[in-house]
Order: C-alpha cells, then structure tokens, then sequence
C-alpha cells in the first residue's frame, strides 16, 4: 500500500513540473510536437528510474554519514555525504551516454528527432532532482526509491505530453503577439499547475 | 598569463563594474545584454528549473543568485582556461565536473555562514549543477573565448539570471505575504480597511503566471523579441 500511495503521490502531488520546476528547459524546448515530446519523456522515465535506486544504494553504502561501516569500524566515522552532487551527477551522466547508445540503435528515427535534446537530459534538472529528493527523503528500501524514481518520470511525460498537445493547437489561435510563444506557454503551465494543486491532500 | 588568476577572486559584479577602464564597448556589451536584450530567463529560455521554485521570499532568491554569479564566473574561466585541452569527445562530463566542484564549494560555504538560508534553499542549490544556463553558456561561450570574456560573459549571464528572480520574489513577497526581505511594507492601516494578503501568490504556480506577465512585459517594450509561433 505504501508503494501505491508513494507512486501517486510522485505523479500528482509532487509533480516535478508543476511542484517544483524541474526539467522546464527541455519541457519548454521540446514540446512543439506530441512526438518528439513522448520521445523524451519516455527517455526521461528510463533514466530516472535507472539512477534513482543507484543512488539510493551509492549513498547508503558510501556517501551517508556512518554508510561506510560495513567495511569496518574504522570506517564507521566517515561522513561523504559532500561528495554527493559530484557522485550522482557521474552516475547520471554515464547512464544517459547508455540510453543514447541504445536508442541510436534501436530508434535511429527517435534519435534523429530527439537530436540534442538526448545528451542534454544529462543536464535535465529533473533527474538529478530525483536523485536529490531521494536523499532528502531518506527512503527505507530501495524498492521505495525505485518507485519513487519511476513515478516521477511518468509525471513529468504527464506534463510534457499536455503541454505539448495543447501547444499544437495554440498554434491556430490568435494570441497576443507579445505573448506568443514562450509567455502564453509559462501562463498555460501555471493554470495546469493550479489544476494539479486539486490532488494535494488525496491519500491513499 | 597572471590575469586570468586575479580574474577568478572578484566573483562579484561590482568588483568588475569598478574597473570601468578595462571595458571596451564589446566588452561591456557581454556584461550588459543579458540583462535585457538576451536574457536567459526570457528569451534563452534557460535556467528556468531552479528559477521559480524558490521565488516565494526575496532572501532566498538574492542569495540564490549570488550563488549563480559565484559558480558561473568561476566555471566559466576554468572552462574557458582549460577549453584547448578538452577532448571534445568528454567535454559534456568535464564540464559537469568543474561545475558540480563549484557548486560543492558554494554550498559548503553556505551551510558554514548562512545555515537558514541553506536549509531553505535545500536541494536547489545542488540543482545548479544542471542549471541550463551554466552548461549553456559553457558550450556557447566559455568554450571559444578567451578567459576575461568569458569571466564577463559568465557575470553578465548570471545577473541577467539573478535580475528575473529577484523581480519575480519581489512581486510574490510583496502581493503574498505584504513583506520584503521579511520586513513589513504594507502598513496595518491598510489591512484595517480591508486588504487582505493574496495566499495564491504564495503557491507554486504563480511563479509561472508572474513569469509568464513579465515576459509580456517585456516584449510588449522590445518588439524585436516577439516569436512568430
């Protein structure tokens, strides 16, 4: 139950777009077409629920305060936890240089669409917000992490995907010409996030 | 090549601003542009993630950009002094690197002086790291040009960046809570004929709505940045 409740919650509640702002310049930046936008996001999804839980296990095993006890008393009194941003951000990186080999192979067409965007999830504040938010969290199995991980990345596809569509029909409509583009999409983002504020409070 | 040493220290802008002789008129183009014309926020479209999130009181946002000028200067003339001795192949990690070291010593610094401030701003200063903008610039600038350029460049894109926080922080302190800088400015009279505090500024949102205002602010005085589509 508790799995349940942590993965709604990381969808609706917690949103990382609508709650937080992380991962707005690639949502901004790509999300002309439904297309390319339900390309990155998938993109997104896999890369955070791969490096949220090695990260759990990275800072419960080497980074926390007291990790490092495992390989012996003397080890016990070590506190990395300040190397923490450089840890999870290597992590990252080498799992998304992964993603993008695989997706070159498999989707050739995908990668072509997706072009820059693809190393610069790397850069993606989304994902290493995961991996931050985890360790503030402090989840007691790696079971939670990984599903946390994976809850936020089905968010933020949510959020991508709506704007996205909503996006390819503003293009008909007749907005004002100093608000086009960029203005009327951060208005839009703001009135959904006002909608998503409605599932605050929902427990299950 | 001692200048680029003494370019590192004066990670704040208006150490550079006092030095007014050594800028050409290029020179203090790079250092003005981003303000407006090129702004990253509004018309880069970069660095918005960490942006708004901690908009709700001015202080945090202040020191928030402080700590964006200090990362950006310092990774900029690192970058920008090892960029021939960067295989192009690794760049994207090397930068990660000088940039997650700096935001390393900005937070270390942080929780050391300004503990409050830290733990409010909690995982965004981390989240500097993949602040667009720093990566941004790196790749568009720090990596072709020389090292006080980049320095001004790194400055000039920072402040720019800083400038739309603290506007945005500015209006949802001001219309939230009726406060500055956690000082009282709506005197008690007039909440005695009836004015109430907005709560909805407070929320997440409206940053992106207060955003979004500015933004047709601004083009609405600088017509050449109005999009097609």
């Amino acid at each position: 139950m508790d799995y349940i409740n942590l993965f709604v919650k990381s969808i609706f509640i917690e949103n990382m777009i609508f709650a937080y702002f992380l991962g707005m310049c690639s949502y901004l930046a790509v999300s002309k077409t439904v297309k390319t936008a339900v390309g990155l996001g998938l993109a997104v999804i896999f890369v955070l629920s791969i490096t949220v839980p090695i990260n759990y296990l990275l800072d419960n095993y080497l980074l926390k305060p007291g990790a490092m006890s495992w390989l012996g008393e003397d080890y016990a009194q070590l506190d990395l936890s300040f190397l923490s941003f450089i840890m999870f951000i290597a992590v990252i990186a080498s799992m998304v240089q992964l993603v993008e080999m695989i997706v070159e192979k498999f989707a050739p067409a995908l990668y072509g669409a997706l072009g820059i965007f693809l190393p610069l999830i790397a850069v993606n504040c989304a994902i290493l917000g995961g991996s931050l938010f985890m360790q503030q969290k402090s989840f007691a199995s790696i079971g939670e992490s990984a599903v946390y991980g994976f809850g936020s990345g089905i968010g933020w596809l949510l959020a991508i995907l709506a704007i996205a569509a909503i996006r390819e029909k503003i293009a008909y409509s007749n907005v004002p010409a100093p608000l086009r583009g960029l203005g009327i999409t951060f208005i839009i983002t703001g009135l959904m996030a006002i909608g998503f504020m409605s599932f605050m409070g929902i427990k299950l | 090549m001692s200048q680029p040493k003494s370019n590192k220290k004066p990670a704040i802008f208006f150490v550079a601003k006092e030095r007014e002789s050594l800028f050409s008129k290029k020179n203090r183009k790079l250092l003005k542009d981003p303000l407006d014309d090129n702004n990253p926020i509004t018309v880069q479209v970069l660095g918005i993630c960490s942006a708004l999130a901690i908009t709700v009181q001015l202080k945090p946002a202040i020191v928030m950009s402080l700590s964006v000028v200090a990362v950006m200067a310092a990774s900029n003339v690192i970058v920008s002094i090892l960029r021939n001795a960067i295989p192009n192949r690794i760049r994207i990690i090397v930068q990660l690197v000088v940039v997650a070291s700096m935001v390393i010593l900005v937070d270390q610094v942080l929780r050391a002086f300004a503990y409050d401030v830290s733990k409010q701003l909690s995982i965004f200063i981390g989240l500097i790291i993949t602040n667009c903008i720093v990566m941004g610039r790196l790749e568009a600038f720090a990596l072709g040009n020389g090292v006080w350029k980049s320095f001004l460049d790194g400055v000039g894109n920072a402040a720019g960046y800083g400038f739309m926080l603290i506007i945005v922080a500015f209006f949802r302190e001001l219309f939230g809570s009726g406060k500055l800088y956690g000082y009282q400015v709506i005197p008690d009279a007039v909440y005695e004929m009836g004015y109430e505090n907005n709560g909805l500024m407070l929320l997440s949102p409206m940053a992106l709505i207060t955003l979004g205002i500015i933004i047709w602010v601004q083009r609405a005085r600088n017509r050449k940045l109005i999009e097609k589509h």
